[in-house]
């Protein structure tokens, strides 16, 4: 069934044919986070497509992944274009690396999944956090909730991690 | 013009499939580059429509094939055929931007190798400015954010510059690239568009003002970003031998690659490296069938809807080594004057945003070796160019046989095209 809601005063939906977008979202709004596996030959992906990437599969099985894996790279938003973000600026978008399956099937593919820089408890987090994060910097997933069908995934300064001396940012702050 | 490239062992470049000089554009036409037209996309491509037309010394009943781009944000073919007195043999509206130029001259060439009709007008018509606004402001920011869209805009991640930087930024980690070289990018097309009467913006920037101006989204300065403009742009592609009763010398189409992928395509960043660009892929396919190498290439007309875009493609079709588009940008080869000057016209940073039309109209009169600046007009109706490329003066490169256009959609999409003079 179709899910919708409102995150940040944006309107969000998935209608009620995008069922993989359906079951993604389900799973992130019980805070557990899953990607679909092919059925023959085995390698995850996101974000939810209707076929494997590497094989062409149809056939897949949503499997649980550990939210966890490093800034492969990132931009550090200014000017908004959004209403919604706006009032958050400078925010952070951040291209994560999953320790899951990092380097396969070749070297330079990851489980790249999209996320902003946020607290805790999934709120953008503020300037002086922003100012920690660069290229490197060990991240753990959390949800910011819109419907009991629907959360979304963002990442969080993983302080039970080992973080890497100096994260690389951009010269210019 | 011998290139290097080791050819696959099948590759016979003798076939009749190679369309190298079979096809030529003999009509290049556009609008002023302005914000607030105040008027319709129609308006503005019937303008320029009709100044390609007459740029090739043809009537509206000699054009037969209608080709355009865009986004939801246009008019169609019809309007613009009917407004002009053209009966299509063919017409197809597609939907896309940047990258989009190249690939439709192309297909317009597979047209007329199939007998489908025989000159063809591409036109590019927006209100950038006015009315859909390139930059993602406005309408677009509040739209709703459906399906697929959820892993991206609900991120705060949409609009062109934000979804690109992270190509950009791992560029700088993966090959030690600083802003102050990408920002010669800017500062070297300002002066460029310093001598084109037509350019939206033409004062002339220096390296420190792009560092200085305002951050819109890491790395990009505002002036890491190009203009939006409201604009008409249009070309004339016919056959070869139908050029030679044409106006102007012929501008013949070597080779073309049109909107070659990455793996992943729209996925791209799932496949690294994410600072090689699909430039990598196209360069197979563009010296190749253009026979043609990149140290060939006098003039080249490299995207710049960023700063960055320029530099990326530059170095993945192979004007210098990857990592090293840094220096490339920043140590005077791209400035007229240079050896291979990029984007003569100041390009889209410059001149007008137009997802890449204006590029190749750019380096099809640089071929011609007509670039309309402000030198004098000789009794012959040609330009007397002085190569003084101090402000306010002469555009044409002294030099340019062979040009490069390099279209680029985002960093996954890309397509490019070879020219040369005879």
């Amino acid at each position: 069934m179709a899910v919708q809601g409102t995150y940040l005063g944006m309107p969000l939906d998935v209608n009620d044919l995008d069922v993989e977008n359906l079951a993604y979202f389900k799973h992130c709004a019980q805070h557990d986070f899953h990607l679909q596996k092919c059925s023959a030959c085995g390698l995850l992906r996101y974000p939810p497509t209707t076929a494997c990437p590497w094989c062409a599969s149809p056939e897949s099985a949503w499997t649980k992944v550990e939210g966890k894996g490093a800034v492969h790279s990132y931009t550090e938003v200014h000017h908004a274009i959004q209403p919604a973000f706006k009032a958050h600026s400078p925010y952070l978008i951040l291209l994560v690396d999953l320790d899951t399956q990092k380097g396969k099937p070749s070297e330079h593919e990851a489980l790249r999944v999209v996320g902003n820089l946020v607290t805790q408890d999934g709120t953008l987090a503020p300037a002086e956090m922003v100012r920690r994060v660069g290229i490197g910097t060990r991240v753990r997933m959390v949800f910011a909730d819109v419907s009991p069908s629907l959360a979304i995934p963002h990442w969080t300064i993983d302080e039970g991690a080992e973080q890497p001396a100096k994260p690389w940012r951009y010269p210019q702050e | 013009m011998g290139y290097a490239m080791t050819m696959p062992a099948e590759t016979d470049t003798s076939s009749p499939k190679y369309l190298r000089d079979k096809y030529a554009i003999v009509g290049v036409g556009e609008t002023e580059y302005m914000r607030g037209s105040g008027v319709t996309t129609r308006a503005l491509g019937t303008k320029a429509v009709r100044n390609a037309i007459e740029d090739a010394g043809l009537k509206p009943s000699d054009v037969d094939g209608m080709l355009s781009y865009q986004s939801g944000d246009s008019t169609f073919s019809t309007f613009i055929a009917g407004d002009l007195g053209i009966r299509p043999n063919f017409y197809m509206d597609v939907f896309g931007g940047g990258s989009s130029t190249e690939a439709l001259v192309g297909m317009a060439m597979g047209l007329m190798e199939a007998g489908m009709c025989k000159a063809v007008v591409i036109f590019r018509a927006m209100n950038g400015f006015s009315q859909v606004r390139i930059g993602g402001t406005g309408a677009r920011a509040v739209a709703p954010v459906s399906g697929d869209m959820l892993h991206a805009r609900a991120y705060g991640w949409q609009s062109a510059g934000q979804m690109f930087a992270p190509s950009f930024m791992r560029h700088m980690y993966d090959y030690g690239t600083r802003p102050e070289q990408v920002a010669a990018v800017k500062a070297i097309h300002s002066e460029h568009a310093s001598n084109n009467p037509k350019a939206f913006y033409k004062e002339r920037v220096s390296v420190d003002d792009v560092l200085k101006s305002r951050i819109i989204c890491k790395p990009l300065h505002l002036l890491d970003c190009c203009v939006e403009t409201d604009n008409g742009t249009a070309l004339v592609v016919t056959s070869a031998e139908r050029a030679r009763d044409c106006r102007h010398p012929r501008t013949m189409i070597r080779g073309v690659v049109g909107r070659c992928n990455k793996p992943r395509t729209d996925m791209h960043y799932q496949h690294g490296p994410i600072s090689t660009v699909a430039g990598k892929y196209a360069r197979e396919i563009l010296w190749r069938n253009s026979g043609v190498g990149p140290e060939d290439i006098d003039v080249t007309g490299s995207y710049d809807a960023f700063t960055f875009t320029t530099m990326l493609q530059l170095e993945d079709y192979g004007f210098c080594k990857k990592g090293e588009g840094g220096n490339y940008v920043s140590d005077g080869t791209i400035r007229l004057g240079g050896r291979r000057p990029n984007n003569t016209s100041g390009g889209h940073l410059c001149e007008g945003y137009t997802h890449g039309l204006n590029m190749v109209i750019e380096n099809v009169r640089q071929l011609r070796h007509d670039a309309d600046d402000s030198c004098p007009v000789g009794p012959d109706g040609k330009r007397q160019h002085t190569y003084d490329y101090r402000e306010g003066g002469c555009r044409q490169a002294k030099k340019c046989e062979l040009t490069t256009n390099m279209g680029w959609a985002n960093p996954g999409t890309g397509s490019a095209m070879v020219m040369r003079n005879e």
